[in-house]
């Protein structure tokens, strides 16, 4: 049996390339640097080797659904999710309070 | 750098190991023979540091690959080459 896992697709007919300047958004450039700091930390919270794998276990709808650094926190989390580092618990009630913070602010602009 | 099993100019084939996991060696390099052309270095092994283990160091070769014998409906010209890193355990001598 064959098992071709759904990031590993070299060779397969994605249609033609279209290259486009964008600038990093700031949620962007603060992934990358939460992606920095795990790796420098002692002992080392995140290797690249496991960011990697965790995307690679995203799953196929979720990998094709979300960009680039959204794949990076998705499998940054999931991880240290697994390593408890982070608490499930914590990680949401964060989430929902950030949210509605932000839908506060959209409210009052 | 000793204690590498392949040479410069070696004659290999790569694994047609289909196994779940993380693993480096791209899915349409596998089965194919290709030439030895340099040791890209020796680094712990990214299917163990994958899964937060320690790893043991695998020698990486620089692989040269025919991309005629890569793509069965390859169009280009027949000198096209194509270059793919790979751990020496995904390797076996092409004999």
């Amino acid at each position: 049996m064959t098992i071709q896992r759904h990031h590993d697709m070299g060779g397969q007919d994605a249609g033609p390339v279209e290259p486009t300047e964008h600038d990093y958004a700031l949620w962007e450039k603060k992934v990358d640097a939460i992606i920095r700091l795990l790796n420098k930390t002692d002992p080392q919270l995140l290797r690249v080797d496991e960011m990697r794998r965790g995307i690679e276990e995203l799953g196929p709808g979720v990998y094709d659904d979300l960009n680039y650094y959204e794949r990076w926190i998705s499998s940054a989390t999931n991880i240290l999710i697994e390593k408890g580092v982070l608490n499930i618990d914590e990680l949401g009630a964060k989430m929902a309070e950030v949210e509605a913070r932000w839908q506060a602010d959209r409210d009052t602009a | 750098m000793s204690d590498l099993e392949f040479q410069n100019g070696d004659r290999v084939r790569v694994h047609t190991w289909y196994p779940p996991g993380h693993v480096r060696t791209p899915y349409f390099i596998r089965g194919c023979n290709g030439t030895v052309i340099g040791c890209a270095g020796v680094y712990e092994n990214p299917e163990k540091l994958a899964y937060g283990q320690d790893a043991e160091h695998r020698p990486l070769y620089r692989v040269q690959f025919k991309q005629a014998d890569v793509w069965q409906d390859y169009q280009g010209p027949e000198q096209d080459t194509l270059v793919v890193d790979i751990y020496e355990h995904w390797l076996e001598p092409d004999t």
